[in-house]
């Protein structure tokens, strides 16, 4: 019997791979060949997909990008066909990639807990006690992967520190910057990861409560991830001693902020909290609370079965670890790379990447999702690591790269930025909920030429008072894709008449 | 099928199945407009009473998140892509191209009942952009006939 692997990842769907899978049943069928499919998550070679992987004696053999068409005998059995890229794991793509948080992803059965292999790190955890896995979490130099790179182990140590008859471990799973796909992929592909990572958090800070807050928008990973949940419960992996529930927000990005998304999920409008209280202090229901990206969650079982020093060597500077990189936009290897802090922007982009899929040259890259900065290909020497990006005015955020050739029109991309603060503003604060309308104007009077220099003066005033005024990050970073496109193309603001 | 009258004793239910939540009203709404399609008026007044909460709570919930609707939406609803990744891969154009061939606006639903599109932004496979859900289907690198193809397969 021919192990066949088929992704069932979103990406992979989108383009066709449940008609590939389709064919596959019908060509064994027909040929009378034995296969036993299985359902994978995406191994993140996004331009290659459907990619499906067959396995020999040398390894899993792959073939794609796959139409349906595309099946024949041969290649169910692993052989020679036009579209073959051999043995998967030797693809150069992934070769360079050191898979630490996506070490199984695309992989294994997403919701077999044997090719999960067991909660290592739990384990581990459970042998060390809570405060010295904090201190692994904290030695591993892990930081929140969700976009802010708060040091992880220093949160848990404040929600520790806290006393309370309940607390909780909040994921957000509310993966809205455009670009990013690394939650969603976790989540359909290797789900007990983040289960483990969550019950990590628990037993290290005493929380008996879990909950996921996953997008609407991410309907496939929702059932996914709700499966892994039914599989795990039912396993005795998740009991009455910590129990994980999952949550759907409702279409509102501002959510992804971390005290939005506990006034979501305690049922009110996703406005966004002061701090302080901070959350590890007073956060759901006023009880303290952990609130973690799904990837720092996800990394968590690695660190604790692998040791801290294992994921503290590598990386770069104050940046330790991976980070998965997700190449998206106009790029012709699209997908997700994971790789240690400290490559070039320009590495990653023409190298990784692979240049644009227009095959025109890169003129900009954004950065860290819609409140990320556009970088021109004079940036391109930008070590990719928190400090140095925020030396430049950027932000790696959770990891997004969205590259665009040389047919974008930045003031189009500035105008959009403001437009999407004033569509997504959750209104509290006076410079985000105004501000943006006002913003999109200021732009919109720059184009046509009236008053240029007053109204190039006014959209810096404004982004000045966007992000000093703000309280999250939602107006506070806008300024980062206005003013990056301002000062890096400003021969895109001249006036149009 | 989607229920077409709100009753007071079937939203009653629903409200019921989700009050031993922590924070329920948010999995109310979902699963009322599971139900009916979109968030009946009528039954505002009764997830307000169950929750011990004012009308205007609740309705200021229901409107603050963009996915809950005050009408039901066509027989198709097309989320599509206006965010960076896709626009960087030609979504604009798309999204007019498409709207155009259905002859409506964003958020509109055509005069036939057959279609509306909402704007969404990032479906989390910028990968293959530009991209957009058909009732719940993920679709990839996407051309306007591509899209309008599979959204008319199903009206």
């Amino acid at each position: 019997m021919t192990r066949i692997f088929i992704p069932n990842d979103s990406a992979a769907l989108a383009v066709g791979a449940e008609a590939v899978a389709r064919a596959v049943l019908l060509e064994a069928a027909q040929r009378s060949l034995v296969i036993d499919i299985v359902r994978t998550g995406s191994r993140g070679l996004h331009w290659l997909e459907p990619l499906i992987e067959v396995e020999t004696p040398e390894g899993r053999v792959g073939y794609g990008p796959l139409v349906p068409g595309d099946i024949d005998a041969t290649l169910l059995q692993g052989g020679a066909h036009a579209k073959c890229i051999g043995v998967v794991d030797d693809h150069p793509w992934l070769k360079r990639q050191t898979r630490v948080t996506f070490a199984r992803c695309g992989i294994v059965d997403p919701l077999s807990l044997k090719d999960y292999g067991g909660m290592r790190g739990l384990s581990r955890a459970r042998e060390l006690g809570p405060a010295a896995s904090i201190a692994a979490v904290t030695a591993s130099g892990l930081r929140g992967r969700g976009g802010a790179g708060f040091p992880t182990g220093i949160k848990w140590k404040t929600a520790a520190d806290a006393s309370a008859d309940r607390k909780y471990i909040v994921c957000n799973a509310d993966e809205g910057d455009s670009g990013t796909f690394a939650d969603r992929m976790i989540m359909e592909g290797d789900p007990f990861a983040l289960i483990e990572g969550m019950a990590i958090a628990g037993f290290a800070v005493g929380a008996r409560k879990g909950f996921v807050y996953s997008r609407s928008e991410y309907p496939h990973a929702n059932v996914t991830f709700a499966k892994a949940l039914s599989v795990a419960r039912a396993a005795q992996l998740i009991d009455k001693d910590f129990d994980i529930e999952l949550r759907i927000g409702a279409g509102a990005y501002v959510c992804g902020e971390e005290t939005a998304l506990l006034e979501s999920l305690e049922g009110r409008r996703g406005q966004v909290r002061a701090k302080p209280p901070l959350p590890a202090h007073e956060g759901l229901f006023g009880k303290p609370t952990i609130i973690n990206n799904v990837l720092s969650l996800a990394t968590v079982p690695w660190i604790l079965a692998h040791g801290a020093e294992a994921y503290a060597a590598i990386g770069f500077g104050k940046s330790r670890g991976t980070m998965p990189v997700q190449l998206a936009g106009n790029v012709k290897h699209a997908g997700l790379f994971e790789a240690p802090f400290g490559m070039t922007l320009g590495q990653l982009v023409d190298d990784i990447g692979g240049g644009t899929a227009s095959g025109r040259p890169v003129r900009a890259v954004q950065c860290g999702g819609p409140l990320g900065a556009y970088f021109p290909r004079a940036l391109f020497d930008t070590v990719y690591d928190y400090e140095a990006f925020a030396a430049r005015d950027g932000l790696i955020g959770h990891g997004g790269i969205v590259v665009f050739d040389d047919t974008v029109d930045m003031a189009a991309q500035a105008r959009f930025a403001m437009e999407f603060c004033a569509i997504e503003s959750c209104g509290k604060c006076t410079p985000c909920r105004i501000g943006s309308t006002r913003g999109v104007e200021v732009i919109d009077r720059i184009l046509k030429g009236e008053k240029r220099e007053m109204n190039l003066a006014l959209i810096e005033d404004l982004c000045r008072t966007l992000k000093l005024g703000s309280l999250c990050a939602l107006g506070g970073f806008t300024p980062y894709p206005v003013m990056s496109a301002l000062r890096h193309f400003p021969e895109d603001f001249a006036g149009r008449g | 099928m989607l229920a077409e009258i709100p009753n007071e004793k079937r939203v009653r239910e629903i409200v019921a199945a989700h009050a031993h939540l922590e924070g329920p009203l948010l999995p109310i709404l979902h699963a009322l407009q599971a139900e009916y399609g979109f968030i009946p008026r009528d039954a505002i007044p009764i997830v307000a009473e169950a929750l011990n909460l004012t009308r205007a709570e609740v309705y200021g919930v229901v409107s603050f998140y963009h996915d809950f609707r005050d009408k039901p939406a066509g027989r198709r609803v097309v989320k599509l892509c206006r965010a960076e990744a896709c626009q960087a891969m030609g979504g604009a154009a798309l999204a007019e191209a498409v709207l155009k061939h259905f002859g409506i606006a964003w958020k509109e639903t055509s005069a036939d009942g057959a279609v509306t599109i909402d704007p969404v932004y990032c479906l989390g496979f910028c990968s293959v952009a530009p991209a957009a859900l058909v009732n719940g289907a993920p679709l990839g690198r996407l051309d306007a006939k591509r899209l309008i193809a599979a959204v008319e397969e199903g009206t």
